[in-house]
């Protein structure tokens, strides 16, 4: 038999128990088993376990235990194909065009299906040719077995978010990374908060002695002693002030630094979420990433500062406390500690239905608020069809859904303290009748009960606000892992290991064999291209035929998924990331300009410009005119409540922007796609001063604009379709005359529109 | 009636023959409605995107057509419904629920509270991280367990 190895060999987790026995029925020992697959679904799309088991000489679908099984014997025809919709995916086997079998399970399976598939790939192979494919990556990911590169660290196939664990509290105590710069203040801090815990204990101590030396001495005819009076009074102003003091020192410092921690954690957060890939940015809401740098992190400092805080003091005093009282009197020191962990326990049942009621009051209150976002903006989509009334409903009706819930909240809320009250009462009733007995049994003193009274009522009241710091401690949890989510993300665009500096740049650029994957979806398949130092490429195609991400890849916004890009023979992952991209000019389909004046939008990316060099850059760009019209010229505000500028002035803004930099690669993504026709020539005359003696690659919606162009390139669904100049492409008749003789025929019509009124037959491809 | 006749090919593919004699390879059945009507409103689409015919009634089809639309159709639109929560693995998200479904018992993976979208009072649709839908289609119908576990979520 001859055991061949396949590069991530056979299976390399062993196969569930379940599954052994049946294997064992139908795969003899000389049969060597190459790969096995669980799926999760069967053939009336129930949730049933199937097993595909590759052997070097057959696939084998197993059911169960039982004998039920589809066995095909491999041959070089077969091929498996692997497709997915909606959260199911599918692996079908075909012998040339015939389908033999197929296969679903959910997408919780793909990573090993996808692995399935390559192992079924390289056994084939190997029946076929006798060897294995040398041109095999260097390394795989563990998971999925998709080819990685050395310097790739994470993979960008299997979704590592899919693993998310629950929160857990242990959480905050990786904030101690941020704490520890802070480490002596901390102890100070804390030493203060023993101190001034100790201060505030001396009060009801000292009402033994004014009970037992003054007070009932007196009473039984003793006169006042005044001295020991005024001493034990001085001893309680003391007491006073100087808890009063240490706490206002332990309150400031401790609240400084947690101020400090809060802040540490929001600018290295800040800084790490700047540095992730675009692909990380593409996949959350902008709001969810505000509210983690923002909110979280004052959760967690108001956490540190306030909640922690007074649970520490707390415990601190409930445990001097009982030292205190078990060495005045230890039976009744037992008997006033023993119903504490009662009533804790018991304080701590009803808070918890509480904190659930809470949160469920929170999201109804989003749906209020859902409400109010959904309509103020739609106002005039209202009043327009007149159905104010109903929206009015529909506010009424979150509403009253937000009555219901408070108001079973509230029954259980408003039980809350009067229990509290009831359980403090009943504690302190305790320690009466005990202490009374103990008194008449002569026992105590009454000084001595009189103080254990005073002591329990102080930290009665303290359980309630001690029993908040679960519920507190569960939401700051899961806030520091929203936080550290971020942080612990690694850039699937690393920098490199051993930077290559390049020292001048020709701006030739080439793509080999590239290759990218969104999630599972190839969007570049096999792409080849040599650009030379200067020239203009137009890339043309519909949407969705991977224009936009083949100049994501260029900019390395993405790292491609197989082959490489490289800048004057130099792969781009060698180079410093910043380095590299202080090269390239991006001018987008809508700039996006700063809040700030104009002049710092224009030096973006040179903050040390000159004014000379600014107003080079606006003339070229044929915005220079434009900003003397306005009020405070180069000084007026623009950005996002600024000033009124119009698409085609934002553009030039965002042209000239791109021309201070002075790159050796400029990339026009669709730069005058939005605007008029009129100011399209305006912005047209500045691009050609941008285009002059620099690579350029752009893609435009309408192909006029890409008369300039050296070569232009048609791409379809990820791969090159046609290159050549304008003249010679309409010469061939393929894709690009057609698309150029829709846009002649109707020059303002937008392709998407005109494919969609009129399904020709001929595939059609737009610009 | 019909003015087509539906087939599937070797490949395990959708054929769709018009009177006229055209043929159309890996025609898709859609729902527009897939949760509202479920029996109605299904539209043929060609592999390009583009609507070949539109059925209003499935029950207007001859049976062989209808069976094999409603075969592709629960292969394309799975959407097991939710009978019973059985466990979750915690309240807060993400949190894995074990769950009975008209389809068998499964785990589902519920990334984020609000992957949980309602579709009428009671009717409440979920995507798990993977992409499945899940459906509920009324929440009272379950038992007191399910609804206690469900009503963390709400």
């Amino acid at each position: 038999m001859n055991a061949y190895t396949i590069p991530p060999q056979s299976p390399d987790r062993p196969l569930a128990d379940a599954w052994l026995k049946s294997v064992q029925l139908h795969v003899s020992d000389q049969e060597k088993i190459q790969a096995w697959l669980e799926v999760d679904l069967d053939e009336q799309m129930r949730f049933s376990k199937r097993l595909l088991l590759l052997t070097d000489r057959r696939l084998i679908g197993l059911v169960g235990a039982g004998a039920d099984i589809s066995e095909y014997a491999l041959d070089a025809g077969l091929s498996l194909r692997q497709t997915d919709h909606a959260g199911i995916g599918c692996i079908e086997l075909f012998a040339a065009e015939t389908r033999l079998a197929c296969w679903r399970y959910t997408m919780a399976q793909n990573a090993d299906a996808t692995r399935f598939v390559r192992q079924f790939g390289q056994v084939l192979e190997y029946l076929r040719t006798g060897q294995i494919s040398s041109a095999a990556p260097a390394a795989y990911c563990p998971k999925c077995l998709t080819p990685m590169t050395s310097d790739q660290e994470a993979c960008t196939y299997c979704d590592p978010e899919a693993e998310e664990i629950p929160p857990s509290s242990w959480v905050l105590l990786r904030l101690w990374r941020f704490a520890q710069p802070y480490r002596w203040q901390l102890l100070a801090g804390f030493l203060l908060m023993l101190a001034s815990t100790a201060a505030t204990l001396v009060p009801p101590y000292l009402t033994m002695p004014l009970m037992d030396d003054v007070l009932i001495p007196y009473q039984n005819g003793t006169p006042i002693n005044v001295p020991t009076v005024s001493w034990l009074l001085a001893g309680l102003f003391g007491s006073a002030m100087l808890a009063w003091a240490l706490g206002w020192a332990k309150t400031y410092i401790l609240a400084l630094v947690s101020e400090r921690i809060g802040s540490d954690l929001r600018i290295e957060t800040y800084d790490h979420l700047l540095h992730l890939s675009l692909e990380y940015f593409g996949g959350k809401r902008t709001g969810d990433l505000m509210a983690r740098i923002g909110s979280e992190s004052d959760r967690i400092c108001v956490f540190l500062s306030l909640y922690l805080l007074d649970f520490a003091t707390d415990v601190l005093m409930i445990v001097m406390t009982a030292v205190i009282l078990f060495s005045i009197n230890p039976w009744l020191a037992l008997v006033t500690l023993l119903p504490l962990p009662l009533i804790g326990w018991m304080i701590q049942s009803v808070r918890h239905r509480l904190s659930t009621g809470f949160e469920k009051i929170d999201r109804v209150w989003s749906q209020v608020s859902n409400v109010l976002a959904d309509t103020i903006p739609g106002i005039r989509v209202v009043k327009a069809f007149a159905q104010e009334k109903r929206e009015s409903a529909r506010f009424r009706l979150a509403n009253e859904h937000n009555l219901a819930v408070n108001d079973r909240i509230n029954k259980i809320w408003s039980l809350f303290s009067p229990s509290v009250t009831l359980l403090t009462e009943i504690g302190l009733l305790v320690v009466w009748a005990f202490g009374i007995w103990q008194v008449s049994n002569d026992d105590i003193s009454v000084g001595v009960l009189t103080a254990f009274l005073a002591y329990i009522s102080r930290f009665y009241t303290r359980l309630d606000s001690m029993s908040r710091i679960v519920s507190v401690t569960q939401k700051t949890a899961s806030g520091a892992k929203r936080i550290f989510d971020i942080l612990d993300r690694v850039s699937t665009v690393p920098e490199p290991s051993k930077p290559v500096h390049l020292a001048k740049i020709e701006g030739r650029i080439d793509i080999r064999e590239a290759g990218f994957r969104y999630g599972n979806r190839a969007v570049i398949k096999g792409l080849n291209l040599s650009i030379a130092p200067g020239e203009m490429i137009g890339l043309v195609g519909h949407s969705g035929s991977g224009k936009s991400t083949l100049v994501n890849l260029m900019c390395r916004f993405y790292d491609v998924s197989e082959g490489s890009i490289s800048l004057d023979g130099v792969n781009i992952r060698s180079l410093p990331i910043a380095e590299y991209r202080s090269n390239i000019g991006l001018v987008l389909q809508e700039p996006f300009l700063f809040f700030g004046s104009i002049a710092e939008n224009i030096a973006y990316g040179k903050p040390d410009a000159t004014r000379a060099e600014i107003i080079a850059a606006a003339r070229a760009a044929h915005a220079h005119e434009f900003i003397l019209r306005l009020p405070h010229g180069y000084d007026s505000l623009v950005g996002e409540r600024g000033h009124g500028l119009s698409g085609g002035e934002r553009q030039r803004i965002s042209i000239a922007r791109a021309l201070l930099i002075d790159p050796r690669i400029l990339i026009l993504d669709e730069a005058t796609a939005s605007v008029d026709t009129e100011t399209e020539k305006e912005i047209q005359k500045a691009l050609d001063n941008l285009v002059r003696d620099r690579t350029t690659i752009a893609i435009a919606h309408r192909l006029s604009t890409l008369h300039k162009a050296n070569r232009l390139v048609v791409l379809d669904r990820g791969e090159v379709v046609e290159v050549g100049s304008h003249d010679e492409l309409m010469a061939r008749q393929g894709a690009y005359f057609r698309l150029y003789e829709a846009q002649a025929r109707n020059v303002d019509t937008d392709l998407d529109d005109e494919s969609s009124s009129n399904p020709a037959p001929v595939k059609e491809v737009q610009a | 009636m019909s003015d087509f006749e539906l087939s599937r090919n070797a490949a395990g593919r959708l054929v769709l023959r018009t009177a006229a004699g055209e043929t159309h390879e890996g025609v898709v059945p859609v729902h527009a409605f897939p949760i509202s009507a479920p029996d109605e409103c299904i539209s043929l689409l060609g592999t390009d995107g583009h609507e070949l015919r539109w059925i209003d009634q499935l029950a207007d089809l001859p049976t062989g057509a209808r069976e094999l639309i409603e075969a592709e159709l629960a292969q394309r639109e799975f959407m097991p419904e939710i009978i019973r929560i059985k466990q979750v693995s915690s309240f807060a998200t993400p949190s894995r629920w074990q769950v009975s479904t008209n389809r068998g018992d499964t785990e589902l993976l519920l990334k984020a509270e609000d992957h949980i979208r309602r579709l009428a009072l009671t009717t409440l649709l979920l995507t798990d991280g993977y992409g499945v839908s899940y459906l509920i289609r009324d929440v009272d119908a379950m038992d007191g367990h399910s609804r206690k576990l469900l009503d963390r979520f709400l």
